[in-house]
């Protein structure tokens, strides 16, 4: 499934993260993933995995997906992608 | 209307937690979910009414849903705080919370006696649906309208699943179109109306929340104005509004020393096959015997230590 249109969920508040994801452009395929964190020498690629993984349970495929993260527990990161997934869809 | 029975009512289950504070907890709100553990509230209220603007009811259940799916809150009580059941939000609520489990869900706006019956059976679809036990979710059935206050005993008495009725001060003042004062007299007759019901249905009452978050001295004296009229615990929406509630909850010393007494009776004569037992010169019943249960618990007292 691809993400159809523009939505965010979540803030940038401490503990929390802000979810902006978007349909491809013509040019881009597959799933994108952006993370701009505070932490992300030490949990980029965790957050990233993180995202992937809510995307596939909802078995998006395509589309953009940033996230900037305010230090989330990542099961604040997994809630605000998945409220901004089923936005999107 | 169901019936119930003595033996499974409230008051047992009274002793089984201890409810003297439920602290409010803004649903969309990750850094105050994540820090709730740590401020030492009997009882958690994630909400997803009042404190959720619209546009933001969707995120807010799906996060809630996820702290408590992956947040350990120790022995603390976790409640939600669903939308009502005329918004159109309130069939989302509950499909996304109950397979989180939370051990109660309260709902706001509770008029008669079916509003609980309703949720009621939607709790047990859904338990259904996720292979939990049925009832496994108790239902805390907020009283917050002149209707709600005057339908209160069949509210506590409509279903097994309700373990507290709760007044909600903000609502019902507006509803009877008064303004709440320090004192609260305008409260007084739904707030006694309320407890009332409660013990009859033998289930806890809860009171409403203390507004003024400064001023500690008020808090103090309408937690005991309650707790004198019957209450067992008070909503809260502010960490530092905990200890003043329990405080004023703590039993005096010599209460506890009391309630050693009967229980250790109690224990005694059990072990000689006696069924009557006195204590300080008078007969002791089972509703002291909870009571004296219910204060040692306060104290963190293990009755099975004893």
């Amino acid at each position: 499934m691809r993400i159809k249109n523009k939505a965010f969920a979540g803030s940038l508040e401490s503990s929390d993260c802000l979810v902006l994801v978007s349909p491809l452009s013509e040019e881009q395929s597959g799933l994108n993933i952006r993370v701009d964190s505070v932490v992300k020498k030490l949990f980029g690629e965790k957050i990233e995995k993180t995202v992937r993984e809510v995307a596939k349970s909802l078995q998006v495929d395509e589309g953009n997906i940033k996230i900037q993260d305010r230090g989330a527990l990542e099961c604040t990161i997994r809630a605000r992608v998945e409220a901004a997934l089923k936005r999107a869809l | 209307m169901h019936n119930k029975s003595k033996s499974g009512g409230s008051a047992e289950k009274g002793i089984m937690r201890l409810r003297r504070s439920m602290l409010y907890i803004p649903g969309n709100s990750p850094r105050m979910i994540q820090n709730s553990p740590v401020f030492g509230a009997d009882s958690l209220l994630f909400d997803l009414e009042d404190s959720v603007v619209p546009q933001e009811k969707d995120a807010a259940r799906i996060l809630v849903r996820n702290a408590l799916l992956n947040i350990d809150f120790g022995n603390i009580e976790k409640t939600v705080r669903v939308n009502g059941i005329n918004t159109p939000y309130f069939k989302d609520d509950l499909e996304a919370i109950v397979k989180a489990l939370p051990d109660a869900v309260r709902l706001p706006k509770t008029e008669t006696a079916d509003d609980v019956l309703l949720l009621d059976k939607e709790l047990e679809e859904l338990e259904r649906k996720h292979d939990i036990q049925v009832e496994t979710i108790k239902i805390h059935a907020m009283i917050e309208t002149a209707l709600g206050v005057e339908n209160a005993f069949r509210i506590a008495h409509s279903c097994q699943r309700i373990n507290a009725i709760t007044i909600g001060g903000q609502d019902l003042t507006q509803d009877m179109g008064v303004v709440k004062t320090e004192e609260g007299w305008e409260l007084l007759y739904a707030r006694q109306r309320i407890v009332m019901a409660a013990k009859a249905a033998q289930i806890d009452a809860f009171d409403t929340v203390y507004t003024d978050i400064g001023n500690t001295e008020g808090l103090r004296k309408e937690t005991a104005f309650i707790k004198n009229l019957g209450f067992t615990g008070k909503a809260c929406i502010h960490p530092s509004q905990i200890p003043v509630i329990h405080e004023v909850f703590e039993p005096e010393d010599e209460e506890v020393e009391k309630a050693l007494r009967i229980v250790k009776a109690m224990h005694d004569a059990a072990l000689k096959h006696r069924g009557v037992v006195k204590v300080d010169g008078k007969m002791i019943d089972r509703p002291i015997l909870m009571r004296a249960e219910r204060i040692l618990k306060i104290k963190g007292i293990n009755i099975d230590e004893l």
